[in-house]
């Protein structure tokens, strides 16, 4: 555990040295984790580290340094160090710390620390990722090869201080279990893979469930064909309609609104999508992976509607995009250990709707349902949607064959107004979450 | 040079002595090879934004990684503590690995020949921060002069230096002194006149490798990246939507040897290879491109971003080749990979950090030239998509299906490059993508040295090349049908 006290004597070394404002982050972090291949044990990693970051304002100009040095040594050298890049930078208006009156931390029991994951010894552990691997491995008899199995385990804190009077720290614990199998029919072989993860070790999923669910999606895909250009409805499953949602949080943050980089800018008030879309961000669910009781800036997070039934509601700001934006911070200043801070989310999802998966999909006659997304075609300042896919191809409401080796495209902001349909599978598994989505048409090509 | 002259010798008083006894700790359980990896990595970054310097962050990371290899298990536990008893209570950790007696190991080193790849002229903490402002300034001021229609502009400069020492049981020890420095230009631009919504259109260009300040002085300096931001950002602004379907696809030459990265260097990387689950196993000696292909890993052409004095597991590092005119010749190794295929090391285990266990990586990948002239090679293609400049990529080493994104790319219509496309992704398969050139030019280009890879978790710095190539089928996913 690190004395938050250094927190608040490393600013207070900032202000005597110079600084007229400044912000420190600590951060240590246990790492475990235990990986298995084709029944035996392949790796063991067990470590933790720890890390410093300080940031400094003099006057409107701003510096940034962090250590793995947190003696008072290495503190003082990064104090010296962050003042003497504030002397070189550029007075920035707008650079600052948040109001004082927005700095704050959520009172109550997030959950966010279980210390039943530390009871589970390192035997148990391995145990556990042999028995999710099994359990793949025996589902099919065309899994013939695995990539492994992992149980893996973290323990952390992070602390945050700055000269306005901000002290908080919290502790935050995961672990998670997760199977890649390989399944082979003919020459051609196929991966995929399933995990679960979780705060405490009590919500984790069973071995035998995750390896199945690996396994299941492993095999789903054997005898893959490519398709013939066309346009058609296409289906996100609850997997990879998240990386639709991350794109969404993408084109809200407010770095790229005020710079104008992004399809939703100037866009408050107006319809941006269907009806289907409800989106939300909330940083205060309990238990879940985008909690946290304050921001990286020391603002307490909280619940945000972002688009209320297709219409534009709120971006997504720290307090320099707000400032920039002559708005209010949300709460979502994001940074790894020092620099200016970023905007990130909470818990940001979009919410449920009536129909299970499995009735979307009976409702359509040709399409095709997405299970993997791959590449980084998304431009959120244009729409340009262009990504390679693979999933299962739909022929009267039911699947045909497993398709590969294609890409799916359209523009985003016409994506969004298409939105038919949203499933009422909503899990959070991570911080961004989605039920099952259904898109009007995109460009599927293949042949 | 002795251990008592390097880095680690002279700050933190390291000896062979030492090193020996963490190693004998790290094999008090048994295992059958140990090694330790002293890391010391001090970073700068700055970025201009807006024409303000808004951020710039300096950092020092210090710590050692412990390695444990038993059979085909590996232990490995790490310290940002160089205290002795925190590096043995490391080394205890990652011995758990293994389960049996104390393995008496030779004693003694024998230091990893020396070579300079990246000589250190000034070291980037010689450099003024005041030096490092001027090179941003000069890329802001040199995008907005370029062409009134850009709004936006950022540019930032990153530097590290990271110190590395690599001891091991079998007797290896290295040192390196590893520089990097990349400076990079995004520019947003619009069309100010006319009717219609103006989509803005961003444009990114930046470079560097294993040099120092003084390459961005006179080699390549800020004004040309900022000019070849500005350029592709214009050129999107008269794109229209890209076409989907199969269609030939000429690559043209430097960046887009992306292609390579994905379509076959992830694959041939052993530890898939050993598991038996890449695209690419057992195919070495067979036919997996057209003859025109021959495709190379090489670490040691200086100063390139990929390239390595030793590896990250303090072996040397060398040119290999991947395929030969169209056939298979070799894998990529790292030490445990050669070790269970009882193969020689190629040179190619990497990590990303002290923090990161090694594997086999890529350094620098790319085609050796062929014979045509890459302007016939355009003639030649009658309907085809012309790719100038990508963004990532990204592979399925299982089922060898890739992605990569096309940034700037032109229609070819007739045997011409005629009107710009917006941003389109290819995707292909691995062993069957490169069996369809049918052309390779004579023109082969290295990119400018922006290449970061990704693999299971961790980045490493990475260079690719490629000469203007014809790949006769290929499915371009846009969208106009």
């Amino acid at each position: 555990m690190i004395d938050p006290e250094l927190a608040r004597q490393t600013v207070r070394l900032a202000t005597e040295r110079g600084a007229t404002d400044a912000e420190c982050t600590l951060a240590e972090g246990q790492e475990f984790s235990a990986q298995v291949r084709m029944r035996e044990l392949e790796t063991l990693k067990d470590a933790g580290s720890r890390r410093a970051g300080l940031r400094v304002l003099v006057g409107k100009r701003v510096g940034s340094a962090h250590t793995s040095d947190l003696s008072s040594d290495g503190v003082r050298q990064m104090v010296d160090s962050a003042l003497a890049i504030a002397a070189i930078s550029t007075e920035d208006p707008y650079a600052g710390l948040p109001d004082t009156t927005d700095l704050g931390s959520l009172a109550g029991d997030l959950q966010l620390y279980s210390d039943d994951i530390l009871g589970i010894d390192t035997p148990a552990r391995i145990q556990a990722a042999l028995d999710t691997e099994e359990a793949a491995l025996s589902w099919d008899p065309r899994i013939t090869n695995s990539e492994g199995a992992s149980f893996s385990a973290y323990s952390g804190q992070r602390v945050f201080a700055n000269s306005r009077g901000f002290l908080g720290s919290y502790r935050t614990s995961s672990c998670s279990l997760s199977a890649t199998p390989v399944a082979r029919q003919g020459d051609a072989m196929e991966r995929d893979f399933w995990y679960s993860s979780a705060r405490s070790h009590s919500k984790l999923d069973s071995p035998a469930a995750v390896g199945r669910r690996a396994a299941e999606r492993t095999v789903r895909r054997l005898g893959a064909r490519k398709v013939p250009t066309q346009k058609v409805p296409v289906i996100f499953d609850s997997v990879t309609a998240r990386s639709l949602i991350g794109n969404i949080f993408e084109a809200v943050e407010g770095d790229s609104i005020y710079r104008k980089a992004s399809i939703l800018a100037e866009k408050l008030g107006q319809r941006v999508a269907s009806e289907n879309v409800t989106v939300i961000d909330d940083g205060g669910l309990p238990g879940l992976f985008g909690t946290s009781p304050f921001d990286d800036e020391g603002v307490p997070s909280r619940r945000t509607v972002v688009i209320d039934r297709g219409v534009l509601q709120s971006y997504l700001l720290n307090s320099y995009t707000a400032r920039k934006l002559g708005m209010r911070t949300t709460g979502n200043a994001a940074r790894g250990i020092t620099g200016n801070a970023g905007v990130g989310h909470g818990n940001f999802f979009l919410q449920k709707g009536e129909r299970s998966p499995e009735e979307i999909v009976r409702g359509i006659r040709q399409g095709l349902y997405v299970t993997e997304l791959i590449g980084h075609g998304v431009n959120v300042v244009t729409g340009d949607y262009s990504r390679g896919a693979a999933g299962l191809w739909i022929e009267n409401g039911e699947f045909a064959y497993p398709v590969s080796e294609i890409t799916i495209a359209a523009n985003l902001q016409q994506m969004l107004l298409d939105v038919e349909a949203a499933g009422s599978d909503l899990e959070f598994r991570g911080s961004v979450a989605s039920p099952t989505l259904l898109i009007r048409e995109m460009t599927v090509s293949g042949q | 040079m002795p251990l008592s002259d390097s880095f680690f010798g002279q700050k933190f008083g390291i000896t062979e002595h030492d090193l020996e006894s963490y190693l004998s700790e790290a094999l008090s359980a048994g295992g059958e090879y140990a090694d330790l990896y002293f890391e010391y990595l001090a970073t700068s970054q700055l970025s201009i934004d807006e024409s303000i310097v808004k951020s710039a962050v300096q950092g020092v990371s210090l710590g050692i990684g412990v390695r444990v290899i038993s059979g085909e298990r590996t232990g490995y536990a790490y310290s940002d503590d160089l205290s002795p008893e925190k590096i043995r209570k490391a080394a205890r950790v990652a011995a758990c690995i293994a389960n049996g007696p104390s393995k008496v190991e030779k004693t003694g080193f024998e230091e990893t020949r020396r070579r300079d790849l990246y000589p250190i002229v000034t070291a980037p903490s010689e450099t003024s921060l005041a030096e490092r402002v001027e090179l941003v300034k000069r890329a802001d001021h040199a995008a907005r002069a370029a062409d009134k229609r850009v709004f936006q502009v950022q540019a930032s400069y990153i530097d590290s230096l990271r110190e590395v020492l690599v001891a091991t049981s079998d007797g290896v020890l290295s040192t390196d002194r590893q520089p990097l420095a990349r400076l990079g230009v995004s520019v947003l631009a619009r069309d100010t006149e006319g009717s219609g919504d103006h989509v803005a259109q961003r444009g990114y260009s930046g470079g560097g490798g294993r040099v120092a300040l003084d390459f961005f002085e006179t080699e390549k300096t800020p004004e040309h990246f900022a000019r070849e931001a500005v350029r592709q950002a214009i050129v999107q602004l008269q794109a229209l939507p890209a076409p989907a379907g199969e269609m030939a696809v000429v690559l043209g030459p430097g960046w887009p040897g992306v292609l390579l990265h994905e379509a076959v260097g992830h694959g041939l990387e052993a530890d898939f290879n050993r598991k038996k689950v890449s695209a690419f196993s057992g195919l070495i000696g067979q036919q997996v491109a057209s003859p025109l292909c021959t495709v190379i890993d090489d670490g040691t052409i200086r100063n390139r971003r990929g390239s390595l004095n030793v590896d990250d597991e303090g072996a040397t590092t060398q040119e290999n080749v991947l395929i030969e005119k169209g056939v298979l010749r070799g894998y990529l190794f790292d030490k445990l990979s050669s070790r269970l295929l009882r193969s020689k090391t190629t040179g190619s285990g990497r990590r990303e950090s002290y923090q990161h266990i090694p594997m086999p990586r890529m350094t620098n990948t790319f085609m050796l030239a062929g014979d045509s002239d890459p302007e016939d090679i355009i003639r030649s293609t009658s309907r085809g998509l012309y790719c100038a400049n990508f963004g990532g990529g990204q592979v399925d080493i299982t089922s060898g299906n890739f992605v990569f994104n096309a940034s700037e790319s032109y229609l070819i219509e007739d045997g011409h490059i005629t009107r710009p496309v917006r941003g389109a992704m290819l995707t292909g398969n691995g062993p069957e993508a490169l069996k369809h050139v049918s052309m390779v030019g004579h023109d082969l280009k290295l990119d400018e040295g922006m290449g970061m890879c990704g693999k299971e978790g961790q980045s490493v710095p990475v260079g690719v090349g490629i000469p203007t190539i014809k790949i006769d089928r290929m499915t371009v996913g846009g969208t106009a049908a």
